[in-house]
């Protein structure tokens, strides 16, 4: 444990999810080893390699009026959903800096703590951005022309959104900020909200992550790269991360965030506090554009980092989520690099969990997602388990949570998620429990 | 529509459409309100309505007319012009 700096603790969570609206629904489910991918029911789905997917269990239009959703690409709709969960659930007020977006609400809690817009910021990412705008709006603009596409296409397409959207909806002035690296992106979106409040430019921050990108092309792309499962026939066992019979990741789709916040600043209004975010380590690989360097060099070096930036020991640790995507390569060498970057021993004292089994992979959102996941391990004292693992991979020597979630003792404890991402970015975040 | 409408259709027409767009109840669109100032309506929804209102009474409104559309009555007057 750091002494020198600010810590940082977490007061607000937020989800909308394959699992769920709402954070609680997605934990139970997530716990209960559900799953949330589903077989596409598109026209013309027929022609596509991949016919399944992790979408939403519950769609926009059934929290959001339709005249927001007009104005908003379908990530940005669903950051806002989770962000207004994590705002409520941390005990704030209705937001007061800035003025807020026309026709849209600016929800918070009855008698709840009034937020400093100025000490107030936002790191949200998405992998992709707004793709269903740009090519929906392709489409309006081949069939009727220029002046009928939509004046809100650009704000709707571009990557920041989602990051602007919710800066404005809550007021937040310290900063708004939408850091892109793929499927590590709200994972590093968590780590630069810490560092934003341990080096004083906010006492609270609105990090994590978002994406929705399930449309046809993203479908067509992905299996180009042979790099999705095709269990077209049995869907809710197609994610399953070290089994012997996995075949690639599951695209899915959602938002998850975290109200971050100084130590200090939480326990001066009460807070609830739900954990520490201690720190995060990053890596470039530097080695190729989509593969991770098969020697694991960088990953373990994120997990290294994490720790050093945490204060934290390797034996320390209790949990690891694994990034673990559910493709042959990439499961196994993740293990091989939890083991070189920590060390045997406490590689083997920790057990490893893998959610995408259940909610598939949410791109830019899942490193904010399965951060949360993390924590609440941490808080509950309970691992979720490796949904559809029925035959373990020879290759796996670490201690996997399988048939049933896994009790964590109590005390002192900490864990890691790991989040990596197409270009060789490596993140691992850090979190240890509130005692 | 081809026919020529009244100043009620209009007014109709009108607010359907700022009710899909910005979700203002059709009781606020009267004649004497601002469009900025009184229905707190942004810039880029007043493209999408001016777009619609287009497509509703097929009418033309170039950009240079679309800035001197301040009220509902400003719309209902530019629309039974061009209908006339």
């Amino acid at each position: 444990m750091s002494t020198s700096q600010t810590r940082v603790v977490v007061t607000g969570l937020g989800a909308t999810t394959p699992l769920g609206g709402d954070l609680p629904s997605t934990w139970s489910a997530l716990l209960a080893g559900e799953s949330g991918i589903r077989t596409l029911d598109w026209e013309g789905v027929e022609d596509l390699p991949v016919r399944f997917a992790a979408t939403l269990k519950v769609q926009p239009d059934a929290v959001m009026p339709k005249q927001n959703l007009r104005r908003l690409d379908r990530n940005q709709a669903i950051a806002l959903i989770a962000a207004r969960e994590a705002w409520a659930s941390a005990g704030f007020a209705a937001p007061t800096g800035g003025k807020g977006q026309k026709g849209m609400e600016r929800p918070g809690v009855d008698g709840g703590f009034t937020v400093d817009g100025e000490r107030l910021g936002v790191v949200l990412s998405s992998g992709i951005g707004g793709l269903h705008t740009a090519l929906n709006s392709y489409d309006v603009y081949r069939e009727k022309g220029w002046s009928r596409v939509s004046p809100f296409t650009v704000p709707m397409l571009m990557p920041n959104g989602a990051s602007g959207h919710v800066g404005i909806e809550f007021g937040a002035m310290a900063g708004s900020h939408a850091l892109v690296s793929a499927c590590a992106s709200s994972a590093e979106a968590v780590g630069y909200a810490i560092d934003m409040i341990r080096v004083g430019r906010a006492d609270v921050v609105i990090c994590g992550g978002t994406e929705s990108c399930i449309h046809p092309l993203q479908m067509a792309s992905f299996g180009s790269m042979r790099a999705m499962s095709t269990r077209n026939e049995e869907p809710a066992r197609a994610s399953r991360p070290y089994d012997k019979n996995r075949d690639g990741f599951v695209l899915g789709e959602g938002a998850a965030v975290m109200i971050l916040e100084s130590e200090e600043h939480a326990r001066a209004r009460g807070a609830r506090v739900h954990g520490f975010a201690s720190g995060a380590g990053y890596s470039g690989d530097a080695y190729d554009i989509v593969l991770p360097d098969p020697s694991g060099a960088g990953q373990a070096k994120a997990m290294q980092r994490a720790l050093k930036d945490a204060g934290l020991e390797p034996t320390d640790l209790v949990h690891i989520n694994a990034h673990a995507t559910s493709t042959p390569a990439g499961d196994v060498a993740e293990l091989a690099s939890i083991k070189a970057g920590l060390g045997e021993e406490a590689a083997r004292g920790l057990v490893v969990t893998a959610t995408k089994s259940m909610t598939g992979h949410l791109l830019g959102g899942a490193g904010a997602l399965e951060s949360i996941f993390t924590l609440l391990a941490l808080r509950d004292g309970v691992v979720p388990f490796v949904a559809n693992l029925e035959d373990l991979d020879d290759e796996v020597d670490l201690d996997i949570v399988r048939d049933e979630p896994r009790k964590l003792a109590d005390g002192p404890a900490a864990a890691l998620n790991n989040s990596f991402g197409f270009g060789g970015h490596n993140v691992s975040v850090a979190f240890e429990r509130a005692l | 529509m081809a026919e020529v409408a009244t100043e009620q259709q209009i007014l109709d027409g009108l607010a359907d459409i700022i009710d899909e767009i910005v979700g203002i109840d059709k009781s606020e669109v009267t004649p004497d309100k601002n469009f900025i100032d009184d229905l707190d309506i942004d810039s880029l929804s007043m493209v999408e309505i001016a777009v619609a209102a287009q497509d509703q009474f097929g009418v033309e409104i170039p950009d240079d007319e679309l800035r001197n559309l301040k009220t509902v009555q400003d719309v209902i007057n530019f629309v039974q012009k061009l209908q006339s």
